[in-house]
């Protein structure tokens, strides 16, 4: 009823290939894409700047990361250093007098490069040990960037960003750099739709489900799968400079460690593997849930109903991050992007039971 | 020249521990296929119960006996409600669900016990032993020791009817049903040993580092051990953790003072790194893995 399919007739091949066929489908992105812009006017600054803005960029580097793991089924435990890479290069552009929208560039070009050359290492092996290689690396880059003074600025050290300006509209209002980062995260949307559409993408997806199948009908793997580092890590590196630009303003060494490498990777679980929208939710939901449910533990415990120690409360979100990403393995390791699925599938048909797709 | 040996027998020692925590790594992986990323935080949890049951007045023996009952019982459960429901799904979901687990055993231990360390005083004793010009760690050294005896009871172990089992699980599942070898029953047992071994490891590391989080960062060098000597063999395990000890106590002592500290975590990730590239099996690993 709300997704009707009866009756949408498509009388051209353009109208068939169309990004969303079904009209429903498309008002709701009207409907999300209005609020996302309006979200300046509708939000404060605090939930606009602490919540609504890093969920973008993460959203962001969530996509990055599907592509890899999600599309061409690459594991990757160290895309945290990946994105520190772009954020230090950026950074280091921007002191050095280099434009914002080309330090942007040169922050991807230098993910990408490092990206590609971990990608490349880890390219022999997969499953466990590419997880084990690109763990390794994450724990090289940290290493290298906490211990060489010209890229981290001294031990301990925190490198601010300087003043720039995207396009000539100076980056120092909240709302600019939220539009900043929306702009970034819709962009990605698209690209990561698209490439799914593409020859390179389905060439990944081949590659995902059986390489030497892949091989044999003529897909390069091992040009594939450094074409999905490269540009895995290309975008990456760009949301890592984001990040440091538009969110922290600042970057420091512990701001791309490992865990957040296992952030990562739970958002991209979380919201269902290769999916888009999962993309978006996955990292809302890793983000937000923890936080939500704190400050739900922690008002209760402030007006009485629940004794709580302090030394419990901090690690209240430890503890549910880890439960969220076991229960959602074990309950629906689709993730987030699979529920959302059902639910639509449920509304195609309704008010009947059962749809055939 | 003594600063060298001192570096090359407590890095040796070191490494015998490492072992001790890649053991349990190896045994589930041996049996079951899954890499059990929380095996480092399993230890933590075991020093934190054999802590906690020694807090509540039992003498440290009884504690440390009681201690590995309970992760037996620990490991049984954990592979009977989560890891077996992840049969058949692939390894990414695996390697999640258990750093999943990780990440919620780091929050429960300190979470409930205090974040503060905690002490476990096995009667070991802080002063070093002194040969001549070098200088021992006592705790090293009784670690070492007892790493050692645990390494040669699982080599006997697997000798044993039910270890038979357990090494025909390994080999092919698919047969050892044909058989009538219960691979559930197997797998969950590798799981219960691997909490034993924890016992063993979470108990000797927390008497040296005390008991907190980081316990569970032992899992890194744990992998690196586990890699280098082959994923699925226990004397790899022993050669392994021998290496990783004292290169990664030889580098660092020289290095350290030039590059300015943290050089460990850079030997062991090179460990990994050159390892997975030169010879992905490891050094007694069966040979395997897949390749394209």
């Amino acid at each position: 009823m709300f997704y009707r399919i009866a009756g949408v007739y498509h009388t051209r091949y353009d109208k068939a290939r169309a990004l969303w066929p079904v009209p429903a489908d498309r008002w709701q992105i009207t409907v999300v894409v209005i609020f996302a812009l309006a979200a300046p006017f509708l939000l404060s600054d605090l939930y606009l700047g602490s919540y609504a803005l890093p969920w973008l960029i993460w959203s962001a580097a969530t996509l990055s990361l599907t592509l890899l793991m999600g599309l061409a089924g690459q594991l990757h435990f160290g895309f945290a250093a990946v994105m520190a890479i772009g954020a230090y290069t950026s950074i280091h552009l921007a002191r050095f007098g280099v434009p914002f929208e080309f330090a942007l560039l040169g922050a991807g070009i230098a993910s990408a490069a490092i990206g590609a050359l971990f990608g490349a290492a880890a390219l022999r092996v997969k499953g466990l040990y590419l997880v084990m290689a690109t763990l390794a690396m994450q724990y090289l880059v940290d290493w290298v960037i906490n211990n060489v003074p010209a890229i981290s600025g001294g031990a301990q050290a925190t490198l601010r960003t300087p003043p720039s300006s995207f396009l000539l509209i100076s980056l120092e209002s909240l709302e600019v750099r939220y539009y900043l980062a929306l702009a970034w995260a819709v962009l990605l949307a698209i690209f990561f739709m698209n490439v799914k559409r593409t020859s390179f993408g389905r060439a990944l997806v081949a590659i995902r489900d059986k390489d030497f199948a892949a091989a044999v009908i003529g897909i390069d793997p091992f040009r594939y799968k450094l074409l999905a580092f490269f540009t895995s890590s290309f975008v990456g590196g760009v949301t890592g400079a984001l990040l440091a630009f538009c969110y922290y303003r600042a970057v420091t060494p512990e701001q791309f460690g490992f865990n957040v490498s296992i952030q990562l990777v739970a958002m991209v679980l979380v919201g269902g593997l290769g999916s888009i929208i999962g993309g978006f939710l996955g990292a809302g939901f890793v983000l937000l849930i923890p936080i939500i449910l704190t400050n739900l533990v922690s008002g209760l415990a402030a007006s009485g109903f629940l004794t709580v120690s302090s030394n419990l409360l901090a690690h209240l979100p430890l503890m549910i991050y880890g439960a969220l990403i076991i229960g959602f393995l074990v309950f629906e390791p689709l993730g987030l992007a699979k529920i959302y699925d059902n639910i639509r599938k449920y509304f195609l048909v309704w008010p009947f039971r059962h749809s055939r797709s | 020249m003594s600063y060298f040996i001192e570096l090359i027998i407590n890095g040796a020692l070191t490494g015998l521990m490492y072992s001790l925590v890649a053991i349990g790594f190896v045994l589930i992986y041996k049996s079951a296929g899954v890499p059990n990323l929380a095996q480092g935080a399993v230890v933590m949890t075991a020093a934190y119960v054999v802590w906690l049951l020694a807090a509540l007045g039992l003498h440290i023996v009884v504690a440390i006996i009681l201690g590995t009952v309970l992760m037996f019982g620990f490991g049984l459960l954990t592979e009977r409600l989560l890891l077996r429901r992840m049969v058949g799904q692939p390894i990414i979901m695996i390697v999640m669900l258990t750093l999943g687990l990780e990440i919620l055993l780091r929050g429960i231990g300190p979470g409930l016990l205090g974040a503060a360390p905690k002490s476990i005083d096995l009667g070991i004793g802080l002063s070093p032993i002194i040969i001549g010009d070098i200088f021992i760690n006592r705790a090293y050294l009784v670690g070492g020791v007892v790493a050692l005896a645990l390494i040669g009871a699982a080599l006997l172990f697997f000798q044993t009817r039910l270890g038979i089992k357990l090494r025909a699980v390994s080999d092919d599942h698919v047969s050892s049903w044909a058989v009538g070898i219960s691979v559930e029953r197997a797998v969950g047992i590798s799981w219960g040993i691997a909490g034993m071994s924890a016992v063993a490891a979470g108990v000797l590391w927390g008497s040296v580092q005390g008991v907190d989080w980081t316990l569970s960062t032992l899992l890194f060098p744990a992998v690196a051990v586990a890699i280098l000597g082959g994923i699925d063999s226990i004397w790899g395990v022993l050669i392994g953790g021998l290496l990783v000890g004292i290169l990664g106590s030889v580098i660092p002592g020289y290095l350290d003072a030039i590059v300015g500290g943290g050089t460990r975590d850079v030997v062991t990730s090179l460990i990994i790194l050159l390892t997975i590239m030169i010879r992905p099996y490891g050094i007694l690993g069966r040979e395997d893995i897949e390749r394209i």
